[in-house]
C-alpha cells in the first residue's frame, strides 16, 4: 500500500509580520464589504482589487524576480492566500493566473512567453481563463476534440470549450487542444496554447448558473489562428502538462474555506443565544476547520520542500469540499431559517448564497469521484 | 519526523508486532495480564516517556509520546500504556516519585468527582470513580483534584480502594473504584500550567492518538483485505464502489492523524485544551465513519470474533466516549469560540500554528 504522509508544519515566525501586513491591507481595502459580498470570496472578480494586490507584491510571490516575481517562499504565499480567503477577498481576477497559468508558463513556457506574460500577471493587470472542459469531455478530459490543425506559421483551431470561468472578462486563456488524432490513444496528441480571447473567430456565450449569475461561458472557436510561438511546451506534451497544472489547481487552501462566511454568521447567531445544539455545531465545525488548515498547511510545506503532494492534495480537497458543503447543510438543519437572496438577515442571505453555490464545490477542479479515484490509486487499488 | 523519533517509531512498532499477537489479545480479553509486553515496555523506557531522565524516565516530549501512544493504538496493545505515560508526567511535574508498574488515572468520567481532604499532615481521598482503565490491575492510581484552591496531584495505591471489575466493549478493564477517606501515598501541587481538569484534557489527548493509530491500522487492514478477497472473478478492491469507500476511510484516517499529532505539539507548548478538544471531536467522528466503512468492505468475515478487525473497531467505539465524547468537547470548544466572537476566530486559529495556545474567552 502506497501511503500518504502529512507532516505537521509550523509557519516560520517571519510570516507573522507578513500576515499582519495582509490583514491591515484587507481591513482597509474591504472595509464596509457586506457579509454576502464576502461570501463570494474567490468567485469575486475585481480588477481594481487585483491591481492593489499586485502593487503590494502578492501576486507571483514565489516567481523569479526577472519575471516580476518576488522570490518568496510557498509558505509566505500560503499565508497571503489564506488571509485573503478567510476575509472573503475578491481574488478571482488574478487568482487563476497566480495559481496555475503563471506557474505553467514558468515550468513549460518559452523565455519569450515568460517575459511577455508573467510581469503583467504579477502587476495584477493580466487575467487568465482556463480552456479545458468541452461539451462531451468533463471528467474524461483526455477525450477532448477541439482541434488545432497545423497552418502556415501556427494552428487553426475549431471546436468548443465550456465552463470557462471569466472568459468574458479575461483577455487571455491557456487552453488544451488536440494537435494530432492518435486512434485509441487519447492522451497523446494533446497540446497547450496561450489564446488571445479577442482573436477573430472566437465567440463567447454566457452560461448562467442556477443562481442567475454569470461566471461560466461557452467559448466557440471557428478557424481561429493561433501562432506557433503561443504553443506552451512541446507539441503532444499537453497531457503531462495539464496534469501538472491540475496539481497546482488542487493543492491550495481555497478548497476548504469557501463557506467560512457562513460559519462566521453562525457564530454570531449562536452567540446571541448560546444553546447546547448551536454550541456543539460551532465546536464541531471549528474542529474540522482547524484540522483542514493543518492538512492544507502540510501540503504547502511539501510544495515548499519541492515534493509532489498529489495524493495528499486530493485527500485535502475531498475532505475540504465535503466540509464546505456540510456547513450550509448543517446550518440549514439547525435553524428555523429560510435561505434567501433578496431579503432577510445576513445569515439568511449568506446561507441562501452558499446553499446554491455548494453543489459546485465538489465539481470544480476535479469532481469528488475523480479525486477519490486518485486517492484509491494512491492506496494501491488502481 | 526527526531521526530520533523515526528510530523510536521503529522500536515500538517492532515491540508491538512481536508481542501484541492475536493470541495475546485474545488472552487479555480472557482477563490475563500481558506481563511480557509490560516488562518489555518498561525495559524500553516507554512507560515513562515524559518523566525527566533525572527522575528515571526517558525525558521525552509530548511529540515523542505521540509516536508511542499512536503505535499502542495501532496495535491495540492491551495495557494502560497511555494512562501510565500521563500519570508519570503528572507525578514528575508535581515533584512526586514515579512508581514502577502500570499506573492509571481517575476520574475518567467528567461527572465523577473525587475529593481530597487534609487529615493532619497527610491527605485522604473520597468519592467514586467509574470506568477506570485497569483500575484493579494497576499498581497505583493518579488523581488530580482541586484542594485548597489549587490543583493537587495525588498518588494512591490501587488496592487501597474498594474495586468492582467491569469491562468496556473491547473487554479492556474499566473498573469502579470507591475511595472512602482512603489514605493517599503522596500528594503535591500540580506542575506549572496543569489545571484541575488535567485528566480530562490529557486523557482525551492520548485517547485521540490511540484512536488515530487504530484508524491507521484499520485502513491498512482494509486495503489488504480488498486486494486479497475476490468476488465476481476479481479482487473486490477493483470495484469503484469499494475504492471510493476506502478513499473516504483514508481521508478520515489522515485527518485523525494530523488533528491528534497537532494536539500533542500544542501540549509541548502548554495549554493545549482547545487543540485537544478539536482533536477529540475530529478523531471521534472519524472513528464512527471509518469503523462503518471497514466493516462494510470486510463483509461478514469482519463481523466474526475470529477475524481481527474487531480489535480496532470495538476499541474505537469505547475510546470515543472516554475522557469526554465529541459532543461534550464540541460544546466546550463552541462555547470558547462563541465567547471570543466571530471576528476573533480566524486570528485565534492562525495564532495557534505559531504561538502557544488558543486564548480563553475574553
Amino acid at each position: 500500500m502506497a501511503v500518504f504522509h502529512f507532516e505537521l508544519r509550523d509557519l516560520p515566525p517571519e510570516t507573522q509580520a507578513l500576515r499582519s501586513e495582509v490583514r491591515e491591507f484587507l481591513g482597509q481595502t474591504l472595509a464596509g464589504r457586506t457579509a454576502i459580498g464576502r461570501a463570494g470570496s474567490w468567485g469575486g472578480f475585481d480588477p481594481e482589487f487585483s491591481l492593489k494586490v499586485g502593487a503590494r507584491g502578492w501576486i507571483g510571490m514565489t516567481w523569479p524576480k526577472r519575471y516580476g516575481g518576488h522570490e518568496r517562499t510557498f509558505l509566505e504565499r500560503y499565508v497571503v492566500l489564506e488571509e485573503m480567503l478567510a476575509a472573503g477577498a475578491p481574488v478571482s481576477a488574478h487568482w487563476i493566473a497566480d495559481r496555475q497559468s503563471g506557474p505553467l508558463l514558468l515550468r513549460f513556457g518559452t523565455e519569450e512567453q515568460r517575459q511577455r506574460f508573467l510581469p503583467a500577471i504579477t502587476r495584477g493587470e493580466l487575467h487568465f481563463a482556463i480552456g479545458m472542459s468541452e461539451p462531451d469531455s468533463g471528467s474524461d478530459l483526455a477525450s477532448i476534440r477541439t482541434r488545432a490543425a497545423r497552418a502556415d506559421g501556427g494552428y487553426l483551431v475549431n471546436g468548443t470549450k465550456v465552463w470557462t470561468s471569466n472568459a468574458h472578462r479575461c483577455r487571455w486563456a491557456i487552453a488544451l487542444f488536440r494537435t494530432r488524432v492518435v486512434p485509441d490513444k487519447k492522451h497523446e496528441g494533446l497540446s497547450q496554447f496561450l489564446v488571445d480571447l479577442r482573436s477573430p473567430g472566437i465567440t463567447i456565450r454566457p452560461i448562467i448558473d442556477l443562481a442567475g449569475s454569470h461566471h461560466f461561458n461557452e467559448v466557440v472557436f471557428q478557424d481561429v489562428f493561433v501562432p506557433e510561438d503561443l504553443r506552451v511546451g512541446g507539441e503532444g506534451d499537453g497531457w503531462k502538462q495539464v496534469t501538472t497544472e491540475l496539481a497546482f489547481e488542487r493543492s491550495g487552501p481555497e478548497r476548504y474555506l469557501s463557506s467560512i462566511a457562513l460559519l462566521l454568521e453562525l457564530i454570531r447567531h449562536v452567540g446571541k443565544d448560546p444553546d447546547e445544539r448551536g454550541l456543539v455545531l460551532v465546536g464541531r465545525l471549528v474542529a474540522h476547520l482547524a484540522t483542514l488548515r493543518q492538512m492544507s498547511l502540510s501540503v504547502a510545506g511539501m510544495l515548499q520542500a519541492g515534493e509532489n503532494p498529489n495524493l495528499e492534495a486530493a485527500l485535502v480537497k475531498d475532505l475540504g469540499t465535503t466540509f464546505e458543503q456540510e456547513i450550509p447543510e448543517a446550518v440549514h438543519a439547525l435553524l428555523d431559517l429560510e435561505p434567501t437572496t433578496t431579503s432577510g438577515s445576513d445569515l439568511q442571505q449568506v446561507l441562501g448564497y452558499l446553499v446554491q453555490r455548494a453543489p459546485s464545490f465538489s465539481l470544480r477542479g476535479g469532481t469528488r469521484e475523480v479525486l477519490r479515484g486518485i486517492i484509491a490509486r494512491g492506496l494501491g487499488l488502481r | 519526523m526527526s531521526e530520533l523519533r523515526t528510530l523510536l517509531a521503529d522500536t515500538v512498532t517492532r515491540l508491538f508486532t512481536d508481542l501484541v499477537t492475536k493470541e495475546a489479545l485474545e488472552a487479555a480479553e480472557q482477563g490475563a495480564w500481558p506481563d511480557r509486553l509490560w516488562q518489555a515496555l518498561e525495559e524500553g523506557g516507554l512507560t515513562l516517556s515524559l518523566v525527566p531522565e533525572a527522575a528515571g524516565g526517558a525525558g521525552g516530549t509530548w511529540a515523542d509520546a505521540y509516536v508511542v501512544v499512536r503505535a499502542a493504538g495501532r496495535h491495540a496493545a492491551p495495557v494502560p500504556l497511555a494512562e501510565t505515560i500521563v500519570a508519570g508526567w503528572l507525578l514528575a511535574g508535581a515533584g512526586l516519585p514515579v512508581p514502577l508498574g502500570p499506573l492509571t488515572l481517575a476520574p475518567v468520567r467528567t461527572d465523577d468527582r473525587l475529593r481530597l481532604s487534609r487529615a493532619g499532615g497527610s491527605w485522604r481521598l473520597s468519592g467514586t470513580a467509574t470506568r477506570v482503565p485497569w483500575g484493579k490491575a494497576a499498581g497505583h492510581v493518579v488523581v488530580v483534584s482541586e484542594a485548597e484552591q489549587r490543583p493537587l496531584v495525588a498518588l494512591v495505591a490501587a488496592d487501597a480502594a474498594r474495586a468492582t471489575a467491569d469491562r468496556n466493549l473491547a473487554l479492556e478493564p474499566r473498573d469502579t473504584l470507591v475511595f472512602a477517606d482512603t489514605p493517599v501515598a503522596a500528594a503535591a501541587p500540580a506542575g506549572p500550567g496543569v489545571p484541575a481538569r488535567a485528566l480530562h484534557i490529557y486523557g482525551a489527548l492520548v485517547r485521540a492518538a490511540q484512536m488515530a493509530g487504530a484508524l491507521a491500522g484499520m485502513l491498512q487492514q482494509s486495503v489488504r483485505y480488498v486486494t486479497e478477497r475476490r468476488q465476481f472473478g476479481r479482487p473486490i478492491g477493483s470495484f469503484q464502489a469499494i475504492q471510493h469507500a476506502l478513499a473516504v476511510l483514508a481521508g478520515h484516517a489522515a485527518a485523525a492523524g494530523i488533528a491528534s499529532e497537532h494536539a500533542f505539539r500544542a501540549a509541548d507548548r502548554g495549554e493545549p485544551e482547545l487543540d485537544v478538544a478539536a482533536a477529540k471531536i475530529r478523531v471521534g467522528e472519524a472513528a464512527g465513519v471509518a469503523a462503518g466503512i471497514a466493516h462494510q468492505v470486510h463483509g461478514a468475515i469482519g463481523f466474526t470474533y475470529e477475524h481481527s478487525l474487531h480489535f480496532w473497531t470495538r476499541r474505537l467505539w469505547s475510546w470515543r466516549a472516554e475522557f469526554g465524547s465529541e459532543s461534550r468537547w464540541a460544546a466546550e470548544l463552541g462555547r470558547a469560540v462563541v465567547g471570543r466572537g466571530a471576528d476573533a476566530l480566524w486570528s485565534d486559529l492562525t495564532a495557534r500554528s505559531t504561538a502557544s495556545s488558543f486564548p480563553t474567552p475574553a
